[in-house]
């Protein structure tokens, strides 16, 4: 069993270089070069049982659930690995590129103010932006499948306004509605309206005739038309925007705090650990940032698939 | 019957237009005119109703500049003041455009050589594809700062760590357009390429390439635009010299108003300009293609 056989050997390369990583001190790549051969040979390691991988779901589909998650993470984990190495090993200063153990320490050391300027960007400016926002941007699209006249008023605009920076607006926003959390909802409503507009006005236009007229044969009147027909039909695009508006607000919301909040929000922190070279902090306010990001997201992609199961796009993805 | 509809389309843009201009006229009014009430309070002048509204849109610092007031502003610094001076938002949207085009360059060579890999291997496929969507959910101008200070220490400064941050935004949406667009590529012609004995490389040049091109295009769009935001906003945190980005924020530390909307529109003509020229390119290849777009 040959392959049994190399997987346990590029394990143990993976491990060496990790035992090497953790136990050695400082600069110990610039006292003993050769080292770097470790490290070449764990990277190549990682590619070789990556391969192995996604052969092994290839050939047993069972394993395919497992592959899909172990694959990435095998891949981020080296990324992390030779991060450190490197820094570690050539005693890279912390201003520099801090090493990953040190942004996860100074996380793990922070967490009540990390969690303050959480409270602060997310839970008040996004959250209350993002709904506003994208609440406005549906029921805009609304009345707009209802009149021509809105609708070609609006999308030629809704096409312009995808073309500029939005975000630029922060800075009267900050002078309208103040320092606080306000001013950054207030950005990330003009900023998610347009998608939303744009994609439920597709989604919505995009309903078949057919299936308006067989609800008129059922009698139905226009609010059942709409949630039992013209709504789940519009879905898909609606999710579209709502997953492109999530990570649209964040930016919104961080970018805007560059231009004057009070003294919590994880566009201050950056902006002030930038200014006193606190790096890890600063790479540990996007660890969070990341965070929320990819977990707003993946709430939102959970959603879909469970309101979407019968779209062909997802069809036969949970079940094989 | 068509005819007809193209005569009446240009109607509900211009009342739209026309709409916003007299809410915005009305919107400074009422802002400038509260601001001047408050300040003549605060002096203990009389004051009438009739002066608010004739003072309101003469107002220094305005909280909201009316349309001609940014109009003046932008004549002002793009037409009277000469290109090479600091005070011309020619100088500034150059300095922005320069970030701008080196990083949607980047980004779509990046974008491009990612796509390529993802279709052909499989394991790249599986190990990359997660990240990349994933790196679109993290607030990728979050780490603006970190990139400039991280190359500035490197003793790279000026327009490539500006270029980097539209790289990256610009990225994404050409890598998924890309793999897309690659496998977009008709069963049956990927099959007489096989017939062919055709290699990789073969395929790739004489059929995906050809297959991605509307796709690409479309995505190119999306990234100009990415660019542009990615070079403003990293104009913001850097103590650029120049630059869209820096005269908004100087005209936010100063509460000069007027040099921030005309920084806006600057900002927003240069958008819709970059994704024109992108169209215009579309049109003419595609047309060169004999209208094959099939996306």
């Amino acid at each position: 069993m040959p392959k049994y056989v190399l997987t346990i050997v590029y394990l143990s390369l993976l491990a060496g270089q990790l035992a090497l990583v953790s136990s050695s001190e400082q600069g110990f790549y610039q006292q003993s070069p050769g080292l770097l051969i470790l490290l070449a040979l764990a990277a190549y390691a990682v590619t070789a049982l990556l391969s192995q991988l996604t052969q092994l779901a290839e050939t047993h589909p069972t394993y395919a659930a497992v592959t899909k998650v172990l694959v990435p993470s095998l891949f981020a984990f080296m990324l992390l690995l030779t991060w450190q190495s490197i820094v570690v090993g050539f005693a890279v200063s912390a201003v520099l590129l801090p090493a990953p153990s040190a942004i996860f320490y100074s996380l793990g050391n922070n967490l009540p103010m990390f969690w303050a300027d959480f409270k602060q960007t997310y839970l008040k400016a996004v959250l209350a932006g993002y709904f506003l926002g994208c609440s406005a941007g549906f029921i805009v699209a609304q009345l707009a499948v209802k009149s021509r006249f809105l609708r070609l008023g609006l999308v030629p605009l809704g096409n312009f306004m995808s073309a500029i920076p939005i975000v630029g607006i922060a800075p009267i926003m900050v002078m309208w509605f103040g320092f606080d959390w306000q001013s950054k909802a207030a950005v990330i409503v003009v900023m998610t309206f347009f998608p939303m507009f744009i994609n439920t006005l597709a989604g919505l236009q995009s309903t078949d005739a057919i299936h308006n007229d067989l609800m008129h044969t059922y009698a139905a009147n226009k609010s059942q038309i709409f949630i039992k027909s013209q709504l789940p039909q519009a879905l898909p695009f609606i999710f579209n925007a709502l997953k492109l508006n999530s990570t649209l607000a964040l930016i919104g919301a961080i970018v805007a705090e560059f231009f004057g909040t009070p003294i919590v929000g994880m566009g201050f922190r950056i902006s002030t650990e930038v200014g006193r070279m606190n790096m890890d902090m600063v790479w540990a306010t996007i660890v969070v940032a990341a965070i929320a990001g990819s977990l707003s997201y993946g709430a939102l992609a959970l959603l879909e698939r469970s309101l979407l199961f019968w779209h062909p796009s997802f069809r036969g993805t949970h079940k094989r | 019957m068509k005819n007809l509809n193209i005569g009446a389309s240009w109607l509900p843009l211009a009342s739209m237009i026309l709409a916003i201009i007299s809410i915005w006229y009305l919107a400074a009014l009422i802002m400038n005119g509260n601001q001047l009430i408050n300040q003549l309070e605060r002096k203990k002048q009389q004051w009438s109703y009739s002066q608010v509204a004739s003072e309101a849109y003469q107002v220094k610092r305005p909280m909201l500049p009316a349309p001609h007031q940014v109009a003046l502003e932008l004549k002002k610094s793009v037409f009277d003041t000469s290109v090479s001076s600091k005070r011309s938002l020619v100088h500034h949207s150059l300095i922005t455009l320069n970030s701008t085009m080196l990083g949607f360059f980047l980004g779509s060579v990046v974008g491009i050589v990612i796509a390529i890999g993802i279709v052909h291997n499989k394991t790249l496929e599986a190990s990359l594809m997660p990240w990349i969507i994933a790196s679109q959910t993290i607030p990728i101008l979050a780490i603006a700062p970190i990139i400039v200070v991280v190359l500035g220490a490197l003793n790279i400064t000026g327009v490539l760590p500006k270029a980097v941050i539209s790289m990256y935004l610009s990225f994404f949406p050409v890598t998924i357009g890309m793999v897309k667009g690659l496998r977009a590529s008709d069963t049956l012609h990927v099959e007489l390429m096989r017939t062919y004995n055709a290699s990789a490389l073969q395929t790739f040049w004489k059929l995906r390439w050809y297959s991605a091109q509307p796709y690409l295009f479309a995505s190119l769009k999306v990234a100009i635009a990415a660019a542009l935001v990615g070079a403003i906003v990293a104009e913001l945190p850097t103590g650029a010299q120049g630059g869209l980005g820096s005269r908004l924020l100087s005209g936010s530390y100063y509460g000069q108003t007027q040099q921030i909307w005309a920084a806006l529109i600057m900002a927003a003509l240069l958008g819709s300009l970059l994704v024109w020229i992108v169209n215009l390119a579309e049109t003419a290849l595609l047309k060169r293609r004999g209208g094959l777009s099939n996306a």
